[in-house]
């Protein structure tokens, strides 16, 4: 059982979350290349060890979130939010 | 004579309380405070049940958990329970318990012979012996298989107990409540830690109740009982008996199975069976004992063979004689505990035999002071007997073992050393390492936030398990976070040095070759350890499936690390070469019942239904599931009326007049902001910046590889409000679809949305006069000019606040209101009311599905996945000139390429035929027989009223250009074919004057 810490709602069990696959891929721009767009939807890579992965908070606050994970021990080493650019959870406030 | 193996005195029963019970038939009598097993020793029954391969006679081998024999059928009816260890089931008043795997009887088991055939059933025997012919496999093979080896059988009715989960958080967690255990919880409890202390057993204490140890000048288990006294006082100690933890998962979750009732005949009122415990503990101390292992010798699977502790264990903690002539084996001075405790206990223990050449001075004078036997240097080579052990043949270790001094008994009491019990601590993800000194294996580095101590850790003497004890609870609390504990650890007497020298397998007598078991449960023997090692499965883990050596119930805990050891020897290695396999969750066999918990029959998923559903179901409605939605499917109207009598009339009634159908399980979203049109731009492939207000349209999302997700229907409400709805099955993944792109890729996008499913009550009014009957309740004007074909716009409905659209999915004239849930029942009877005089009906999913088939709506069963827009002939909404989810991927050439399957309409031109959801569409004049000859399937299939023949909407290849078609619908399950003409799948109004009326 995965314990993950919810920027928004603190450390929850894993079966309140969903896999949102691989964060590491880059959604390209309109005018990408056909391959690159391919690339985006079908090749990944397979880590043993670090990886970041987006995981929903959808028995929650339904927030996506960027979870950096070690596949191997599942360490978990930093949760944020899905998007740099949405304003970060403080809990104390 | 009853229980005339019970000692005159002793043992921690309540000797005033008699229990009676059953096994086998046969009455008995034993006291509370007994196990099963305990209490037919106390009878002098040994044989317990048959193996599971040969059919041997089997006793009690162990007086625990990790017993591999004495395997029991416990209760009857739906109560009954296969495989329970006798070792650990507490004795109630009229417990029924039955031996497993025999035939005809317990006694004389026909199935035996399989001893003889032995050689066949050897290491990879299911590789090897039921190959060939293949057509033996179902009818014979599988079927003698299924009925010689195996355990007990399950019961058949449904299971009429319940079961409880639960979660607790704590700072400190101790698993085991032996020595090491409660001296961790005193030192741990007297800081202000959370602590749980848990056990397996009823009586916490541990070894302190089963061994004659003395602690702080007292007998252990008053020591035991005092500390569990003081802890029960404690308000931030939470103490668990009956408490298996079975797993140690990641992020240091832990879980215990607690044992609530099945000490009870049956489960006091409002009481669950069982509890499945998930806890978060801070830190986790590991005081898990160490169970002992097995000597391997010839027929060591005799009953009247035990574990030397358990020997001791019946004697002290039950007051039961195990036997009445005892030989001990031993390799190591723990055993010579046995010997005296057997003694005291009234059993004549005529030898002990220790391999070691030369045994420890202090205990060769207590034996010579009781005149006990020892015979150095030798071991027990083979047991005799046939149901029972009748002598043990000793043979020297070193040397000559072709003249065996035979010794006659009734108890063979070993030891081969004792196994820390690091399954939790493996479980964990760390490694256990193999330790010289004990041989075996000890905790390697820790992983998690866990440590192992006392026994478990490898030390064996009762003062380190009171130190380390100490020690590791006042350490736990403080890397909790908590001060330091200053708290003293209690003193025992000194038990002398452990000195185990290893004794893998015990040389044979005359050199001949005896069955020497290493799993007792799974039937394997040392020599198929040397034949798989022969064979080439010589890794540990290969050796595990090969052998299937530690696969049974008992998961190999007596007999792991001697089939490690054994199979070192065969490779001349030492035994950390060899390695050890990973020991993965369950400890302890668990109940399905516990994981399912309380989601069970009615409680298995919640049931969601509609504000109407009450109403539906006073008339009578036939329900279907939908996800968790539960909807109409039809109406039955007077008794005989059969499915396709109910939807046939609905759909006429709709197609001639006015009906009601309830589509509140179709997903709603709310969707607000100036950015919203742009983000539905974006979502859809069709264009949403120009819709105008009062308007709805109907839109197609793909997912980014370019195959369809959803359809629905979005309607713009005011300025920068929408509301779209989708599919019943896909409200929820539209909803977190949404929600990543917008928190993902888009969080520059000023919108704001969320589900009001529930909110809303959805109900379609379908048919040529639903205008004429809306018109009587609704305050809008309905005329085509006013509200056309795709309006959308907030009404009432009489006083009731609602929301029109006209939209159709049944191809009539129609329109949906949505009001809110709190009034949806009184609108649908405002309704009907209103249509009364005109003779409104309702229909049902079943209609609703004929009507969308005809109208060649595409639906979830088109919407496979697998679909593009162009195969579902909708590629003329896209709008290739914005950027949409999916629009690169959709373009790529084998999407648009001839040969995909299309959607098409189909009809059946057999007369009073309907055609077959996964129909294959094949070519008539090719063989059924040839390979790939499919060119589509039936995704939707009815009767069809307006067209009276049965119709079907499929996928086939190239399908949009071969209207005319006929192609032959063939089920090979049932072995039909019929002949079907492949058509628009538009089948009624293809110019769509009716919607627009």
């Amino acid at each position: 059982m995965l314990r993950i810490e919810c920027p928004w709602c603190g450390i929850r069990n894993e079966d309140e979350f969903s896999y949102g696959g691989d964060a590491s891929v880059q959604r390209p721009t309109d005018d990408a290349s056909q391959d690159d767009w391919y690339d985006y939807v079908y090749t990944r890579n397979n880590p043993a060890g670090r990886h970041s992965e987006y995981w929903h908070h959808a028995n929650g606050c339904r927030a996506w979130i960027k979870v950096e994970r070690d596949t191997v021990s599942h360490e978990i080493f930093s949760v944020t939010p899905a998007s740099p650019n949405l304003p970060s959870g403080n809990r104390e406030d | 004579m009853s229980q005339q193996y019970r000692t005159s005195n002793g043992g921690q029963i309540n000797r005033a309380r008699s229990i009676s019970f059953t096994f086998d038939g046969k009455s008995y009598t034993g006291f509370e405070g007994d196990t099963l097993a305990s209490a037919l020793l106390a009878n002098g029954v040994h044989l317990m049940g048959r193996s599971f391969k040969y059919h041997r006679p089997r006793g009690i081998q162990t007086a625990g958990s990790e017993e591999p024999n004495a395997i029991v059928e416990l209760r009857t009816g739906p109560r009954k329970e296969p495989n329970t260890r006798a070792t650990t089931i507490e004795l109630f008043d009229g417990l029924v318990a039955k031996s497993q795997n025999r035939w005809p009887s317990l006694a004389f088991d026909a199935m035996a012979i399989n001893n003889l055939f032995s050689p066949l059933l050897s290491a990879g025997f299911y590789y090897k012996t039921f190959m060939w012919p293949a057509s033996f496999w179902t009818n014979v093979y599988e079927h003698v298989i299924r009925r010689a080896a195996g355990l007990g059988t399950a019961p058949t009715e449904a299971d009429p107990d319940f079961y409880e989960q639960c979660h607790e958080h704590c700072d400190v967690m101790i698993v085991g409540a032996g020595p090491a255990g409660l001296s961790a919880a005193l030192a741990a409890a007297s800081t202000d830690a959370r602590v749980i202390l848990l056990d397996e057993h009823p009586l916490l204490g541990g070894s302190l109740n089963s061994e004659n140890f003395s602690i702080d000048g007292k007998p252990g288990n008053e020591w035991a009982a005092e500390a569990v006294a003081k802890l029960e006082a404690m308000d931030n100690v939470h103490l668990m008996t009956r408490t298996t933890l079975f797993g140690y998962y990641d992020h240091n979750v832990v879980a215990a199975i607690e044992k609530v009732s099945d000490h009870l005949p049956v489960p006091a009122k409002g009481h669950p069976r069982q509890r499945m415990w998930t806890f978060y503990p801070g830190r986790v101390i590991l005081a898990t004992g160490a169970t002992e292992r097995p000597l391997v010798f010839g027929n060591n699977d005799k009953p009247g063979v035990m574990l030397a502790s358990a020997a001791r264990t019946y004697a002290n903690l039950y007051g039961v004689k195990p036997g009445r002539r005892a030989v001990i084996a031993t390799n190591n001075n723990d055993a010579y505990r046995s010997a005296l405790d057997l003694h005291r206990a009234g059993v004549n223990v005529v030898a002990v035999v220790d391999s070691r050449q030369h045994p420890g001075t202090q205990l060769v004078a207590e034996l010579e002071k009781l005149s006990i036997r020892l015979i150095a240097g030798a071991t027990v080579g083979a047991a005799e007997g046939r149901q029972h052990v009748k002598a043990a043949q000793i043979v020297t270790t070193q040397g000559d073992t072709l003249d065996p001094e035979r010794i006659e008994c009734d108890l063979i009491a070993a030891s081969g050393g004792w196994n820390p019990n690091v399954h939790l601590h493996s479980q964990s993800g760390a490694k256990p390492v193999y330790d010289d000194s004990i041989t075996s294996f000890i905790p390697g580095d820790s992983r998690q936030a866990e440590v192992s101590i006392g026994a478990a850790k490898g030390s064996f003497s009762l003062q380190n398990c009171l130190d380390q004890g100490t020690a590791a609870g006042a350490e736990a609390a403080k890397l909790a976070g908590f001060k330091a504990a200053n708290i003293k650890a209690a003193s025992a007497k000194d038990e002398g040095a452990y000195a185990i020298e290893a004794l893998w397998i015990s040389p044979t007598p005359y050199n001949k070759s005896f069955k020497q078991f290493v799993d007792q449960q799974n039937d394997v023997k040392s020599s198929d350890v040397a034949l798989a090692s022969q064979e080439g499965y010589d890794s540990a883990e290969l050796l595990k499936r090969y052998t299937t050596q530690g696969m049974a119930t008992d998961q190999g805990k007596t007999s792991n690390v001697n089939t490690l050891a054994i199979l070192a020897c065969q490779r001349g290695e030492p035994v950390p070469e060899v390695g050890i396999t990973t020991f993965r969750p369950p400890y302890v066999a668990v109940a399905m019942g516990v994981f399912a918990g309380h989601t069970v029959g009615y409680d298995f998923m919640p049931v969601r239904r509609t504000a109407i559903h009450d109403w539906n179901e006073k008339q009578g409605a036939v329900f279907i599931e939908a996800g968790l939605w539960l909807r109409a499917r039809y109406y039955p109207q007077r008794p005989g009326d059969t499915m396709n009598d109910c939807y046939i009339r609905e759909t006429n009634a709709t197609r001639s007049n006015v009906a009601l159908v309830d589509v509140t399980s179709l997903g709603k979203i709310d969707i607000q902001g100036p950015d919203a049109a742009e983000f539905l731009n974006r979502l859809y492939i069709n264009n949403w910046l120009k819709l105008p207000i009062g308007k709805a349209r109907y839109g197609i999302m793909l997912r980014e590889d370019g195959m369809v997700f959803d359809d629905g229907t979005t309607s713009r409400l005011a300025e920068n409000h929408y509301y779209m709805t989708t599919t019943t099955a896909n409200a929820g993944p539209v909803l977190a679809h949404m929600e990543q792109y917008h928190q993902s890729e888009w969080p520059e996008l000023d919108v704001v949305f969320c589900s009001v499913t529930e909110q809303w009550t959805g109900i379609a009014v379908a048919g040529p006069n639903s205008r004429k009957l809306l018109e009587k309740v609704i305050d809008i004007d309905l005329s085509n000019e006013a509200f056309p074909f795709m309006a959308a716009g907030e009404c009432r409905m009489n006083n009731i606040p609602g929301r029109l659209f006209r939209i159709s999915f049944s191809g009539e004239l129609a329109y949906e209101i949505n009001v809110p849930a709190d009034y949806g029942e009184q609108a649908w009877l405002e309704l009907l009311e209103a249509g009364k005089e005109m003779g409104v009906s309702v229909y049902g999913t079943e209609a609703l599905g004929t009507m969308r088939i005809e109208k060649g709506h595409v639906a979830g069963s088109e919407l496979d996945g697998r679909t593009t827009a162009k195969d579902l002939g909708l590629e003329g909404l896209a709008n290739r000139g914005k950027h949409f989810i999916g629009k690169h991927n959709s373009e790529r050439p084998a999407l648009l390429d001839e040969g995909r399957l299309q959607v098409v309409g189909l009809k059946s031109l057999v007369v009073d035929r309907n055609l077959r959801i996964g129909s294959q569409l094949v070519d008539p004049k090719v063989k059924l027989a040839t390979v790939n000859q499919s060119q589509g399937h039936i995704t939707a299939t009815t009767y069809s009223p307006q067209l009276e023949c049965g119709i079907a909407l499929g996928l086939l290849r190239d399908g949009a250009s071969r209207h005319g078609e006929q192609l032959d619908a063939v089920f090979p399950l049932d072995d039909e074919t019929l002949k079907v003409e492949v058509c628009h799948p538009v089948f009624i109004d293809p110019e769509g004057e009716l919607v627009r009326a």
